[in-house]
């Protein structure tokens, strides 16, 4: 899973499979630390005060 | 009693009709939950697998519920990515029977991998020539981004709306939606793929065996294109379901026939892509390894598989469907969309048994004949699990959560609050 796991071989396969996993866990982590700092920030500012629309 | 959690402006049931609800379908539940209990205590010596069938009803289960569970990628990329802004009407419940698909195909690898403490040795020490790997880590990744894309609907519950730091959060994720949604079909599309890939490369089953593009089989590219054809099927017949069960009317025609559309021309290009994907595979593939077709479909005593079933799925259950479906007059009348949508579910869940049970029931040596296989009841009820799981998620989630943003307007209550 890690490049310094004792299997690790720098080889095309783990090169694409790793990559893919770790683009894709990329994307989540950063898409939902940025949503929770962005939520937090905007709570600090007074935002999001009741007000009940839906988001669709 | 719970008044305060219902969304605003829609009617329930009392709490007390439905909690006797839940509590029938907790039973079922409970009796799922002993029989895995059983296979975790006991161990797998509790099912009817064996030498001749490593992969049996869990597996099947699992592919029939990720290719129908594809409802929710396809119509997050038919919304988000393309466009198709009328899908904001049943994407909330496309992502709900998304997750509860895939966290039930988890929820049954973690009971057929025999020894769950050492689950997480697949990401670990990935094999990483194997096409199950591949569907693990996109498996497990895509079940992240659905609950990703779930959390925001239960951030809309009336009461933990009210919460600023939470509708704030809320209304954040649904602004970068897209980039989920984009990542959850990127994943889907390697999964769904790689399931088909399974098969599909088994050069010493020919029953299964394709050819294909460099390393992929035709069944990668077949397995997701059903699921993007079927998926949305399963959508719109759950839609229906819970449209009955509930006596209300709760998405619009328009909508529903929208997605029934792009369903139908996906499933009719799937189905001809089949049909020609099965007669090379008839009639040059097969007899290429020393087989013909009827080698497959007869002198197999004991076991029911004949022509009968490729004629199911890909003509009472594919060409139909599809026909019904591309064609307005019958997509609009909603008792043949039922019956189309039915087909296409049923044809999808056919297609993975074959491609799973059937391909094992095959012999392999000349002295064998046909392995038969019938599941053991701790098999059954594990699979039936997760549909009283199922169950529970999705009224749990109707009744607290704003499913429906037409539901309001479709059924308006006097001084509706």
């Amino acid at each position: 899973m890690f490049p310094f796991s004792f299997e690790w071989i720098w080889d095309m396969s783990h090169m694409v499979f790793h990559g893919g996993l770790w683009y894709a866990l990329s994307i989540m982590g950063l898409g939902v630390t940025y949503c929770i700092i962005k939520a937090a920030y905007d709570t600090a500012k007074g935002k999001g005060g009741h007000h009940e629309h839906g988001h669709h | 009693m719970d008044s305060a959690l219902i969304p605003k402006g829609v009617k329930r049931c009392p709490i007390g009709q439905f909690a006797l609800f839940i509590a029938v379908a907790g039973a079922v539940l409970l009796w799922g939950v002993v029989a895995m209990f059983l296979c975790y205590i006991k161990g797998l010596n509790q099912t009817n697998m064996n030498n001749a069938y490593g992969f049996a009803l869990w597996i099947w289960a699992d592919l029939a519920v990720i290719a129908l569970g594809g409802g929710a990628f396809f119509t997050g990329l038919l919304r988000y990515i393309i466009g198709k802004d009328e899908l904001k009407n049943i994407i909330n419940y496309a992502v709900l029977i998304g997750f509860v698909c895939y966290s039930s195909a988890l929820l049954i690898l973690a009971i057929d991998v025999g020894q769950p403490l050492r689950a997480w040795f697949i990401f670990w020490h990935a094999n990483v020539h194997s096409m199950l790997t591949e569907v693990a880590f996109c498996l497990t990744c895509y079940f992240g981004v659905l609950a990703i894309e779930y959390v925001p609907l239960i951030l809309e519950n009336r009461q933990i709306d009210k919460v600023p730091f939470f509708h704030n959060l809320g209304h954040n994720m649904h602004g970068i939606m897209a980039v989920f949604a984009a990542t959850g079909a990127f994943l889907s599309f390697f999964h769904q793929g790689s399931l088909g890939g399974v098969s599909g490369v088994l050069f010493g089953r020919p029953f299964g065996y394709r050819t294909g593009i460099g390393i992929w089989p035709w069944t990668f590219f077949l397995y997701t294109w059903s699921a993007a054809a079927c998926g949305p099927c399963f959508t719109i017949f759950i839609t229906r379901i819970t449209e009955m069960a509930t006596r209300k009317k709760l998405v619009k025609d328009n909508v529903v026939d929208l997605l029934a559309k792009i369903a139908g021309w996906m499933l009719l290009t799937y189905i001809i892509a089949k049909i020609i994907d099965t007669w090379y595979w008839a009639a040059v593939t097969a007899p290429a390894m020393g087989f013909t077709l009827m080698d497959f479909y007869s002198n197999n005593p004991g076991s029911a598989y004949g022509l009968w079933i490729l004629i199911a799925e890909v003509g009472i259950c594919g060409v139909l469907p599809a026909i019904m479906l591309v064609s307005s007059g019958m997509r609009r009348n909603p008792g043949l969309l039922f019956i189309a949508v039915t087909l296409a579910v049923i044809g999808a869940c056919l297609n993975r048994w074959v491609m799973v049970l059937q391909v094992q029931a095959v012999p392999v040596l000349s002295f064998e004949s046909w392995f038969t296989y019938f599941p053991s009841w701790q098999e059954i009820a594990t699979t039936i699990l997760p549909v009283a799981y199922g169950v529970i998620l999705i009224a749990l989630s109707y009744r607290y959560l704003p499913i429906f943003p037409q539901e309001p307007e479709l059924n308006p209550i006097e001084g509706g609050k």
